[in-house]
């Protein structure tokens, strides 16, 4: 291959990243299908040798939830993106291993939770080997969760559940405002 | 009408369906709770679970699907079976029951998933490893709000913890069901798929032990009787759920939206 066609290549994947980054996610609308860790990769073939060179790009996204409604949405509006952006074709591949996770939510797209108004997940690849320990509600020695208004450690849980799959709901004691946190897993 | 379809007899593909109708089946039951939990945040934890479970259930349909001869797509797995053709376990099947019957079921079934999930994780087949590996995250969310309901309940007030005990009564008969193993376990031990559901026996009653202390509950004598639900024979209730589940694509064949 060519030089020039190389440097097309490259800057064709890059531009397709830079669109990416301004898909929201459906659910959390500050976040951008990016910042959220789902696009695991951006690929496109290299030519075969003496072959026509392929230029269907294909865009690896690996879902938050087993049941997350928005999982076709995103690969839709994914794909609308990048035909918008004139960088198509492309198709979308749904990769289940390695299992997302919240660590990989990016630095700046805790920030951007937290503006928005929903506390940012703690750490969770340690979570999975800690036994489960069940407790009445009384003793609940809650994790405490900080509130992204007023940044209060005085905290405690509303329910397990929330909005969404991906969060649960909280209540600050502090400035006594409700807001969401996002469950690590 | 839209002809029934039939799934594959291999008995790979029934250990998957085992495992993705015990999911659908236990999903539908918990929608029957949207609108009618007892508060709110009840409401929204029993539907998001069954909304992992019916996530759950059509990752596997899809794989399961893929595994016989004739492909079969999750939609025509989930709404074009007949009656014998589904695997669920009986116990996800039974009615939704009081409240407390309901987080119990949830928390025997979650204990039950994940310990499954998290041998499935190492499975040879890639993509039931790959499933697995999400799936377990979600069961242990699960086993934890379901758990932290029964020990609220079975130590709670004289009222909740009687509703506790018979809820134990009721489904303690149908546990036996889960942690035997028959030939379409040997063969999936065999080729490396899965654990034999017999090898979950000791963890599962291990971790129950521990909730039901907790709760100051204690597990009734074992019975003789056995479900067969994941033979495909079942109580009088699956028949139900189908009726209702399946109307739609019965009614308009191919129906999307």
């Amino acid at each position: 291959m060519s030089v020039a066609a190389q440097d097309s290549r490259a800057a064709r994947i890059a531009r397709v990243w830079e669109v990416l980054g301004t898909v929201l996610d459906p659910e959390v609308p500050a976040l951008s299908v990016c910042d959220l860790g789902i696009v695991r990769d951006v690929l496109l073939p290299e030519a075969p040798p003496g072959g026509a060179p392929d230029d269907l790009l294909e865009i690896v996204l690996t879902p938050t939830y087993s049941g997350c409604p928005a999982t076709e949405l995103i690969e839709h509006n994914v794909l609308e993106a990048i035909a918008a952006a004139g960088l198509g074709p492309a198709r979308a591949r749904l990769q289940r291993a390695p299992a997302w996770t919240t660590d990989w939510i990016s630095a700046e797209g805790r920030r951007k939770l937290r503006d928005y108004g929903i506390a940012s997940p703690g750490a969770a690849a340690a979570g999975d080997t800690v036994p489960v320990r069940f407790i009445g509600r009384r003793a609940v020695a809650q994790e405490r969760i900080a509130c992204p208004r007023c940044a209060s450690t005085e905290t405690t849980q509303l329910s397990a559940f929330g909005s969404t799959a991906c969060k649960s709901l909280y209540r600050c004691l502090s400035c006594q405002e409700p807001f969401e946190y996002f469950k690590p897993i | 009408m839209q002809t029934s379809i039939q799934p594959s007899r291999d008995p790979a593909a029934q250990y998957v369906l085992r495992l993705a109708d015990t999911c659908l089946i236990l999903g539908q039951r918990l929608g029957e709770w949207c609108g009618h939990a007892p508060i709110l945040e009840e409401d929204l934890a029993l539907t998001n679970t069954a909304l992992d479970l019916i996530g759950q259930a059509r990752a596997l349909l899809t794989h399961a699907g893929r595994m016989g001869a004739q492909v079969l797509d999750e939609d025509q797995l989930a709404f074009l079976r007949e009656e014998r053709d589904y695997l669920n376990v009986t116990m996800v099947e039974l009615p939704r029951g009081d409240f407390a019957f309901t987080v119990l079921r949830n928390a025997m079934v979650a204990t039950f998933l994940k310990l499954v999930w998290q041998r499935l994780a190492g499975s040879a087949d890639a993509e039931l490893a790959a499933i697995a590996g999400k799936a377990v995250k979600e069961a242990r969310y699960h086993q934890q709000h379901a758990g932290d309901w029964v020990v609220r309940l079975g130590a709670g007030t004289t009222e909740s913890r009687q509703r506790m005990e018979n809820a134990l009564q009721q489904l303690w008969r149908y546990v036996p069901e889960l942690l035997e193993a028959d030939g379409v376990d040997e063969q999936a031990s065999a080729a490396g798929l899965g654990p034999r559901w017999s090898e979950l026996r000791e963890p599962w009653l291990a971790e129950m032990k521990a909730l039901f202390d907790e709760a100051g509950l204690t597990a009734p004598p074992d019975a003789a009787f056995r479900s067969t639900g994941k033979r495909g024979l079942h109580s009088e209730y699956l028949g139900h759920i189908l009726t209702e589940m399946q109307y739609l694509q019965r009614a308009y064949p191919g129906g999307a939206w």
